[in-house]
Parts: C-alpha cells; sequence; structure tokens
C-alpha cells in the first residue's frame, strides 16, 4: 500500500494516478481469530486498529454485514466536541478531542478534521445561566475550551443568524466550544480500516453474523454468512442492532432502546457557514454545519417513536425545516439534495457503554445516542483496552452495563430514564 | 407518516400522538427488591419486530393506548385503551 505524502501527491499527479494500490484487503475469512469484532462501523473498525497498535493483537478480523460505513459512519452530521459536564464524560471525551487533533497525522489519511467552533445559542436568561453552569464547570474540570459570548460578539462572527426584533426566539448569547468542529465521516471509516489492514487486521464485508455460539459462560464462535468463524474474544460494535446480537448471544434485555435519527444536506453553496451552529429551544433542536463541498448539512430530534427502520419520517422532515428558517432564514430558497436516516442506539441516560459482559469473554460497545461519532478514537482506544486486558481502564470505570446498579446515571441532560429524550 | 386507529376518535396521524415507551413493563410494588424496579426502570427487551408501546393521544382526546406495532416495518396490528374499565365506562370499542 502506497503511503500518502507531499511527495507521492506530487509524483502521482505527474506520473498519471497510476501508482496508487489499493487501500486495504479483500480477505477470506480464516477459521479462528484471536479477536473478532462485529461491526465495521467507525467503533468497530477504531477497536481493531487500536488492539493491533496499542496492545500489538494483530489476529484480529472485522466483520461487516453490508459495507463498511454503511450504517451510523456514514450517516451521522460529524460533529465532534467535548461540552460534557459529568463526571467520567468529561476525561473521556476530552481524551477523544485530543485523539482527533492527531488522528490525520496518526492515520496516515486526511480525515479533515476542522476545529471550526460550536456555537450554542442561547435564547432566554435561563439559558445563559445553565449555560454558564456547564461551561464553568467545564474549565473548573480541565477543559479550559469553554466560553460564554455576548449577543455583540456572536453578531460579529455569524453575522447572518436571526437576530430580527420579530425572531421567534430572540438570540441573547451563545455557549461557544473553540476546539469542536467537523470531519469527513467516510474519511474516517476508511482511514481507519487502512491503518488496520496494515497492521494486519481482517477487514471482512458482506459478511452477516447471524449466531452467537456459547460454551456454558463463554462465547466460542460465530454463525456468519460467510461460514463459522471461531473466537477467542468477541467485541460488539453494532450500534443500532445491539440487541439483535445480545438475543443471539442468548441473553435479553439492555438499558437501551433503537431509534432512528435523520440527517439532511442541501445544495452545494459557496462558503456560507464557517461554525457549528446548535439551535435548542422548548422542543426545537437543530444543528447546521457546512461541509467542504459546500452543502449544509443538518439534523434536529430523532422521530420519537422506536425503531429498526433506516427510514425517517415527514413530520421531523417539517420540524427541521421550519427550525432552519427560524435560525438562518437566508436557507429559504435552497433545495434540499437528500435526507436519510439511522438506527441510533439510545441508552438510558444519554452515556455509552464500554463494558464486560455476564459471558466471559464477550464485550459490549453501544449506547452512543446521536454522539458516538466524536466518540470514535476514545471508544476505540478504550474499548481495545477493555478487550486486551480484561478490565476496564479507570476512565469508562463507570461505563459499564451495571452501573444503574450501583445508582450512578451519567444524564448530561438530566431528562431521566427514557432513551428517546437523550438527543 | 403512521395511521393510528384511536379506539376513542378514530384514524389518525401519528404525528398527534406521544410516544410513551415499552408498553409491556409493569412497575413493580413499591417495597419490592431493589433488583425489580431496576429491571423495571432500566432493562428493556428492544424488539426488533411486534412489540407492544404506549402512546398518548396528545393532540386528541388525551387518552393513552396500548399500540402494537412491527418496529422495523411500523406496521400497526391492534389498538386498545391502556385503561380499559375507562373505555368501558366512555363506551368505546376495546
Ligand atoms: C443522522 C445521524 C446523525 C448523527 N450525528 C452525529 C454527530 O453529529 N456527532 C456525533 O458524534 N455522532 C453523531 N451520530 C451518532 C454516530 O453516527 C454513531 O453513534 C456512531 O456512528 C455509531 O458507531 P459506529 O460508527 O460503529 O456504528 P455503525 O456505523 O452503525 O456500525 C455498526 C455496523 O454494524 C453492522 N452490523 C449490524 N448487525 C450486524 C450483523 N449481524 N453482522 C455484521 N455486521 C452487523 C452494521 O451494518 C453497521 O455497519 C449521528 C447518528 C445519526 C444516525
Ligand atoms: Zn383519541
Amino acid at each position: 500500500m502506497t503511503r500518502f505524502s507531499a511527495w507521492n501527491v506530487f509524483w502521482q499527479g505527474i506520473s498519471g494516478q497510476e501508482g496508487w494500490t489499493r487501500q486495504w484487503r479483500d480477505p477470506e475469512p480464516k477459521p479462528h481469530y484471536d479477536v473478532v469484532v462485529v461491526g465495521g462501523g467507525l467503533h468497530g473498525l477504531a477497536t481493531a486498529y487500536y488492539l493491533a497498535k496499542n496492545h500489538g493483537v494483530r489476529n484480529v478480523a472485522v466483520l461487516e454485514k453490508g459495507w463498511i460505513g454503511g450504517g451510523n459512519a456514514g450517516r451521522n452530521t460529524t460533529i465532534v466536541r467535548s461540552n460534557y459536564t459529568q463526571p467520567g464524560n468529561r476525561e473521556f471525551y476530552e481524551d477523544s478531542l485530543k485523539l482527533w487533533e492527531e488522528l490525520s497525522h496518526d492515520l496516515n489519511y486526511n480525515v479533515m478534521f476542522s476545529q471550526r467552533s460550536h456555537i450554542t445559542l442561547l435564547h432566554s436568561p435561563g439559558a445563559v445561566d445553565a449555560a454558564s453552569r456547564n461551561y464553568n464547570t467545564m474549565r473548573l474540570t480541565g477543559n479550559s475550551d469553554a466560553e460564554i459570548w455576548s449577543l455583540g460578539q456572536l453578531k460579529e462572527a455569524v453575522p447572518h443568524l436571526n437576530y430580527g426584533a420579530d425572531a421567534r426566539f430572540p438570540i441573547m448569547g451563545a455557549a461557544v466550544h473553540k476546539r469542536a468542529g467537523t470531519a469527513r465521516h467516510d474519511a474516517v471509516v476508511w482511514g481507519y480500516a487502512r491503518a488496520a489492514d496494515q497492521l494486519g487486521v481482517d477487514i471482512i464485508q458482506n459478511c452477516e453474523v447471524t449466531g452467537i455460539l456459547r460454551e456454558g459462560g463463554k462465547v466460542t464462535g460465530l454463525e456468519t454468512s460467510r461460514g463459522k468463524i471461531s473466537a477467542g474474544k468477541l467485541g460488539l460494535a453494532v450500534a443500532g442492532n445491539t440487541s439483535r446480537l445480545w438475543n443471539m448471544a442468548g441473553m435479553s434485555h439492555l438499558p437501551i432502546e433503537s431509534h432512528k435519527l435523520q440527517a439532511f444536506v442541501s445544495e452545494p453553496l459557496k462558503p456560507l457557514l464557517d461554525q457549528v451552529v446548535v439551535f435548542g429551544m422548548g422542543g426545537a433542536h437543530f444543528y447546521i454545519s457546512q461541509s467542504d463541498k459546500g452543502g449544509m448539512v443538518f439534523g434536529g430530534d430523532l422521530d420519537w417513536y422506536k425503531s429498526y427502520a433506516q427510514k425517517g419520517n415527514l413530520p421531523i422532515v417539517q420540524d427541521v425545516a421550519e427550525a432552519a428558517m427560524s435560525v438562518l432564514p437566508c436557507l429559504g430558497r435552497v433545495r434540499l439534495l437528500r435526507h436519510w436516516s439511522g438506527v441510533v442506539d439510545m441508552s438510558m441516560d444519554g452515556t455509552h457503554f464500554i463494558s464486560k459482559t455476564p459471558l466471559d469473554n464477550l464485550y459490549l460497545n453501544a449506547g452512543w445516542n446521536y454522539g458516538g461519532f466524536k466518540a470514535t478514537p476514545a471508544a476505540g482506544t478504550y474499548f481495545a483496552d477493555l478487550i486486551a486486558n480484561d478490565r476496564p481502564h479507570q476512565v469508562i470505570a463507570n461505563h459499564d452495563l451495571r452501573r444503574f446498579e450501583r445508582g450512578i446515571q451519567l444524564d448530561e441532560r438530566g431528562a431521566g430514564p427514557d432513551p428517546k429524550l437523550h438527543g | 407518516m403512521i395511521r393510528i386507529p384511536c379506539p376513542f376518535c378514530g384514524t389518525r396521524d401519528h404525528s398527534e400522538f406521544a410516544h410513551g415507551g415499552d408498553g409491556s413493563v409493569t412497575y413493580p410494588n413499591l417495597d419490592a427488591p431493589m433488583q425489580d424496579w431496576h429491571d423495571a426502570v432500566f432493562q428493556r427487551e428492544n424488539i426488533c419486530g411486534v412489540q407492544v408501546e404506549t402512546w398518548q393521544h396528545v393532540n386528541g382526546c388525551r387518552m393513552w393506548i396500548l399500540v402494537e406495532r412491527d418496529t422495523m416495518t411500523h406496521e400497526i396490528h391492534s389498538v386498545r385503551p391502556a385503561h380499559a374499565g375507562m373505555a368501558k365506562a366512555l363506551g368505546a370499542a376495546s
């Protein structure tokens, strides 16, 4: 595989671009792997990469039922941030953001990470107080990247928001997190796949897991659409399909519900918005950024009812369009290019699980809600560490499946144990 | 749009309703062991297929109903009032 470098790009440019080789192999599954990871999304691929890179575990396969990045990995709105306030989440997402900052170099792949700021609009004195409390908590606990902006500062940075006197929700200020931003989701998938493959990981696409084989309290292997595969250890990273795989392992019930979340992209426009802008006000929810291709990428709430269908419903299209118009009225005549939906694994407190399970050699990565994209590098790092060492790292000590039994909820929103409310 | 046949009002768009949650969950007695409460509050079967769920007709009669719905196809198999006695009192079909 050809390494990417300025020299190589230059050389290929003048020699007809014919010297590039394929980015990762397309191997036949082997009969046995030391670790099998199910799910070729961001978390499965990142986990395999860090198993090989950080722990020297290289006899690893990632099994993906479709194509890698075809799930939520390729469907999200690519927002990366670390403005969390709950202990455990703060450290986890700060670690993740630091890994993002070096990711393109680490993977030798341009993931187009753009730290363009994350601006949360505030529309009432109560919202300003709540945001000040959260952002002060961040500052007091080691994340100095937290600012509260006045209306004047905001107008200077983003002049074309709806500041009109007739705005339904007049803007009072903003909470700003400057190192946050976006990345190219497909590039992250491909970058991890390529880097993992280079370390010996087999990435096996079109390989659906249909059964999990057990002997007593241990997993022995998997039944797949490409035959039986035996596994020393098994990691699940299947996002919205977690409960289905859990059932295959002979268990039932998890603190997770599958819901669907939609996203939207407009026709490409000239540079219009240089930040991620977020609007949340009494039941309305909206976030928007502009991709490098110029498309306005945006989304809102989930569809409000449980679903495994990767198919969004119309009421949310209307809600999101209304929110778009109330925040950025200049979008009024922009045409929508596409919209789609992904099945998200909503958890009972809005925080994820990187956890051991009742089975000795089965490990679970799930419960990512709307926020698993930004988590990718840390999720891969800590899940690989858990699988390799069979004990949770201190940072994820409370990210296990049994935290509720200990009376711990990592509920950033304070929404209570109702998965659909943890957007 | 999903169309939900409300036993009290007739068939309406799902945007008139609020989805409650898993309708198979029953809360234990107040003095039940902590584990029973933990399971009722936090553990879900999360069925891919037909499940019973609660919905409330918030922009209609405001009644709670139990809906059997396929979580993959969104097809509705049955709808009944959540409080059978109430339905009888109001003379609705159940
Ligand atoms: C519309 C939308 C917007 C979002 N926006 C953001 C955002 O702005 N910021 C953010 O941080 N997060 C966001 N998220 C969340 C984020 O995308 C997810 O949390 C994250 O991608 C989940 O991890 P993953 O990439 O590993 O999942 P996935 O990409 O879904 O990977 C799981 C894989 O498992 C495979 N699989 C399932 N069952 C089987 C089986 N039986 N056998 C083999 N393979 C199987 C699937 O095919 C899939 O490829 C968003 C999600 C959606 C849907
Ligand atoms: Zn009704």
